[in-house]
């Protein structure tokens, strides 16, 4: 009997070139005659460009070649936007390099082209440049103003999305009680630890490129679009890549460019971002502001839910850039039963880097938005916020349930969750705990927060994104190849950037196939290998690529009954499956997988028809999202004369459905509640009065070290998901969702009784002191909006 | 331009260096040892991070003439005889890396820390590894990886 690998604490395969460094970072990528590209970038927020002069920069030693957007006007297209939510939504063009105009600190609008990258930034020195500077759009309701200067000729609107259901005015009118506050989700900086680095080659005819992405498939479709180099040409590889967050779910102006460039120069070309660069010109992450209107009976019963939301778009619409704050939409009703529901989003354009993917994208700012309204609605009715989550969730026996905004969650156990976190933290007694010092006015104070998320995961089934007039299908792809060894190779079109697709994939090849864990190889990130895939993104890897495999390796099974029937002569229908083996059923008389793979490919004696191969290639599109869920609490020690904050304990409970390996999951919590902790207490990117990014570094932009964070106590109760056999819902995501509101609530709920109703995030000391000072002078400046 | 001479992970190199290079730079383009990555311009992120001459130094923020005469230490050198140092076995055994890219520099970092205290508390070890970012694990597997590590390393001093 062989060892279930599903569910097993696998150390994972990936980690020993990791550990040893010998990785195959794109910047670690060398070709002969390799050159290097720097870019010149914009310094102004808003700025006609008056005139441009390359020459001197390419008369330096060790320079190339050298050019202006004018330059490269001709051929270098527009950057793609796939997700146009609206019929009427307005697309500026977008050039790679800036031709006429720049509309954000950091837009390219020269380049170098040198033998080493030294030389090439001293070349960026030489390049004559000037500007007419242009007013900066900074404000979202200010852009909205008819007088506001434009970002773009069309105006600063992109689009304006309305979502009803159920009646919205009924479910207000009377309302015994309605809680109306406005949040603002700051703008983040997703901070991948591997900065992007392109590298680009061409035999004259195809072309490579590898990219530090984690959308190779989806790159190599959208750069043939945007270059015009013929699909077939064009490889894309996605090497070892050091996260992504969403920050590498990009088509990036540095990818075009460099594929240009390399088609113009017929060399090899490579870009390795530094960090102050990435910090102005990878896509940023959140930045809405909204306004959120909840009203309830008088016992807490929710009657309806009034969200708008105003979404920063940056200066352009990238790929998904429109699309993100949209996808919260399904999701500020959340786990909560209502009469009725209302949700208005609109994209503005600012002179910033544009939006777009950031961990979660659009559902984490939806969870914050309903959680801490929650919080305030059971402190208006002076009600324990998580009875008033219990007087209105979906009962666990309600599943599957329809909601609100027309979402059908198929299983979930709000119930169970809930019990096991409170149990496990202690809620009973930190209660008494935080009663016992607001009692004795301690100078600090205990705060209980509480964050019961769901999320919509597993993007997603293709006739869904049709409907949402997205780009591009959901479904993912998998191929499994029997060697004729006996050795298996797991081809996924998802690509991993840290998951440990390798290792879960194996898992369930293991497991399906009935060969070694060992046994078992994944080939993933490059389009010439994995020729078919919808990558990384949206915790889709293994709800759809982890399904897809499986399928995969049942088709191949399939296969390998038929050889093992006519090698056993039997019928198949005969034959069990056991621990890698056909057996004739009652008899001894058995073949092993990994033996029918030698047979198949020695071919020597094959059924009637059958071709010699044991392999298959499959695709998956789930047919409805999944919905993970769980319970996060923290309790928060905030010092109410200095305004710091220290987390006392944190629990999640999360319901991930089937576990694959737990050991990952755990991970992936653990890194995903850092994340969200980082956006309640440490994170901002900062644009100044001018529109200059103020955060360019590590040293201004507070990414929390291992000091700044405690450790997590975590356990799962198991709700398999239904809408796909292996039961499993996705975890990438659940983490940052759930933990922002849960920190901020924790906050609040310290100092209510000081007359604190809100603190902006990131809940600083200084915020936090602010907040507290206001609410004694009994205003509430500095509190936030 | 200068000559320098530096030992990297037991080999010998004479370079001719602009003033200017990076150490890391040197590394990673000159030398080929590119298991030590660059994560950021500031000295915030430690992803760089090696041992000089047994200590451990951020190699983006060391100029190449600042390490002649220098014994350097990578991610590369640390293994024995092909069997991994139990700093980077603890790292695996305790999941404390997800995408990899700050783990040379932590595992580093890690090391170093233990020869000022080879026996660290949950927050020594917080504290100690301040310098080295990392986005991926939330710290907490790179904590216990730290202990874990800490004590297999006091075993092996102790074992004869």
């Amino acid at each position: 009997m062989t060892i279930q690998e599903i569910g097993r604490p696998r150390k994972r395969k990936e980690d020993a070139k990791l550990l040893t460094g010998r990785t195959q970072w794109t910047d670690n990528l060398a070709r002969p005659g390799l050159l290097h590209v720097m870019f010149l970038r914009s310094p102004m927020a808003h700025a006609r460009i008056t005139r441009v002069d390359v020459s001197g920069a390419r008369d330096l030693p060790g320079v190339v070649a050298a050019f202006s957007g004018q330059d490269l006007a001709a051929e270098q297209g527009s950057l793609p936007c796939a997700w146009p939510v609206t019929e009427d939504i307005v697309i500026p063009d977008h050039p790679p390099m800036a031709v006429s105009e720049v509309r954000y600190v950091g837009e390219a609008v020269a380049c170098v082209i040198a033998t080493d990258r030294y030389r090439a930034a001293d070349a960026l020195e030489a390049i004559d440049i000037e500007y007419e500077q242009l007013p900066a759009v900074l404000d979202m309701n200010e852009a909205l103003a008819p007088d506001s200067p434009k970002v773009h000729e069309s105006g600063n609107q992109a689009y304006s999305v309305k979502i009803n259901s159920g009646d919205i005015e009924a479910a207000f009118r009377d309302a015994p009680v309605v809680v109306d506050r406005t949040y603002i989700q700051q703008r983040l900086i997703p901070s991948a630890m591997e900065p992007r680095a392109v590298l680009a080659d061409t035999d004259g005819e195809s072309f490579t490129l590898w990219s530090s992405t984690q959308i190779p498939h989806v790159l190599r479709v959208m750069l043939a679009v945007v270059t015009g180099i013929p699909e077939h040409r064009l490889r894309v590889i996605a090497p070892d890549v050091g996260g992504g967050f969403g920050s590498k779910l990009q088509v990036t102006a540095e990818e075009v460019l460099c594929l240009l460039l390399t088609r113009r120069l017929g060399r090899p070309v490579k870009w390795t971002e530094s960090r102050s660069e990435g910090n102005l010109t990878v896509h940023h992450g959140r930045d809405q502001i909204q306004h959120v209107r909840l009203a309830a009976d008088a016992d807490g019963r929710i009657r309806g839910l009034r969200v708008s939301l105003l979404a920063d778009m940056g200066a352009y619409l990238m790929l998904l850039t429109p699309g993100v704050p949209t996808l919260g939409g399904p999701m500020f009703n959340a786990i909560y039963k209502m009469d009725a529901y209302e949700f208005a989003c609109t994209g503005v354009f600012t002179t910033k880097m544009p939006t777009d993917a950031y961990r979660g994208a659009g559902r984490p700012e939806a969870t914050f938005g309903i959680e801490r309204t929650i919080d305030e609605l059971a402190a208006e009715l002076g009600m324990d916020p998580v009875e008033l989550r219990k007087r209105n969730w979906i009962r666990h026996e309600e599943f599957p349930y329809t909601t609100v905004s027309g979402l059908t969650y198929d299983s979930g156990n709000y119930e169970a969750a809930t019990e096991r976190a409170m149990s496990l933290f202690g809620y009973d007694k930190l209660r008494a705990e935080q009663v016992d010092r607001r009692d004795r006015g301690d100078p600090v104070q205990l705060g209980i927060g509480v964050s019961t998320y769901t999320e919509m995961c597993g993007l997603a089934p293709s006739r869904w994104l049709g409907e949402a007039n997205f780009g591009a299908g959901g479904w993912e792809h998998a191929s499994v190849r029997m060697l004729p060894t006996g050795k298996v190779e797991v081809i996924t079109g998802s690509s991993p950037h840290g998951q440990g697709h390798v290792t879960s994939w194996s898992q369930i090849a293991a497991d399906a196939l009935g060969v070694p864990f060992d046994d078992i190889t994944v080939l993933h990130g490059d389009t010439a290998v994995a020729h078919k895939g919808m990558d990384t993104y949206g915790s889709r890897s293994l709800v759809i690529g982890g399904m897809a495999v499986l399928k995969a390796c049942d088709k191949v099974k399939e296969k390998a009954r038929k050889l093992a029937a006519h090698a056993l002569e039997c019928s198949p229908d005969d034959l069990e499956f056991e621990a890698g083996a056909f057996k004739v059923r009652g008899t001894d008389s058995q073949k092993t997988i990994q033996e029918l793979a030698f047979a198949a490919f020695t071919a020597h004696d094959l059924p009637e028809g059958m071709e010699p191969r044991l392999d298959s290639d499959v695709t998956f599109d789930p047919e409805n999202y999944s919905f993970p869920h769980g319970t996060h609490l923290c309790a928060m020690e905030v010092d109410t004369e200095t305004g710091m904050v220290k987390i006392r304990s944190y629990v999640a409970v999360d319901d991930i459905g089937k576990v694959i390996n737990p050991l990952i999951v755990e991970g992936q919590l653990h890194g995903g509640i850092a994340q969200g902790i980082a956006q309640a207490l440490y994170e901002e990117a900062v644009y100044d009065a001018d529109g200059n990014l103020l955060t360019t570094t590590m040293a201004d932009y507070l990414l929390p070290s291992a000091a700044d964070l405690p450790s997590f106590v975590l356990d799962r109760t198991e709700s398999p998901a239904t809408s796909n056999p292996l039961g499993v819902k996705g975890v990438g995501e659940a983490g940052t969702i759930a933990s922002t509101p849960a920190v901020v609530n924790a906050i609040v709920d310290a100092l209510r009784p000081l007359g604190v109703r809100d603190v902006q995030m990131p809940c600083s000391p200084e915020r936090v002191w602010r907040a507290l000072q206001a609410a004694r002078q009994g205003t509430r400046e500095g509190a936030g909006r | 331009m200068p000559r320098i001479t530096v030992t990297v992970d037991g080999v010998k190199y004479e370079e001719d260096v602009e003033p200017r290079l990076l150490l890391v730079h040197l590394l990673r383009e000159r030398l080929g040892r590119t298991g030590t990555p660059v994560g950021c311009d500031t000295s915030n992120c430690g992803a760089c991070t090696i041992m000089l001459d047994g200590k451990s130094a951020k190699s983006c923020s060391v100029l190449a003439v600042q390490a002649d005469g220098c014994d350097i230490l990578t991610i590369e050198g640390l293994s024995e005889g092909g069997r991994m140092h139990p700093m980077q076995r603890a790292f695996h055994e305790e999941h404390a890396l997800q995408c990899g890219y700050c783990t040379p520099g932590m595992v580093m970092a890690a090391i170093d820390l233990l020869r000022e205290d080879p026996d660290p508390s949950e927050e020594t070890i917080r504290h100690g590894l301040e310098g080295n970012l990392c986005r991926c694990t939330g710290y907490c597997n790179i904590v216990r990886a730290v202990r874990r590590g800490a004590q297999e390393m006091g075993q092996a001093v102790n074992t004869p």
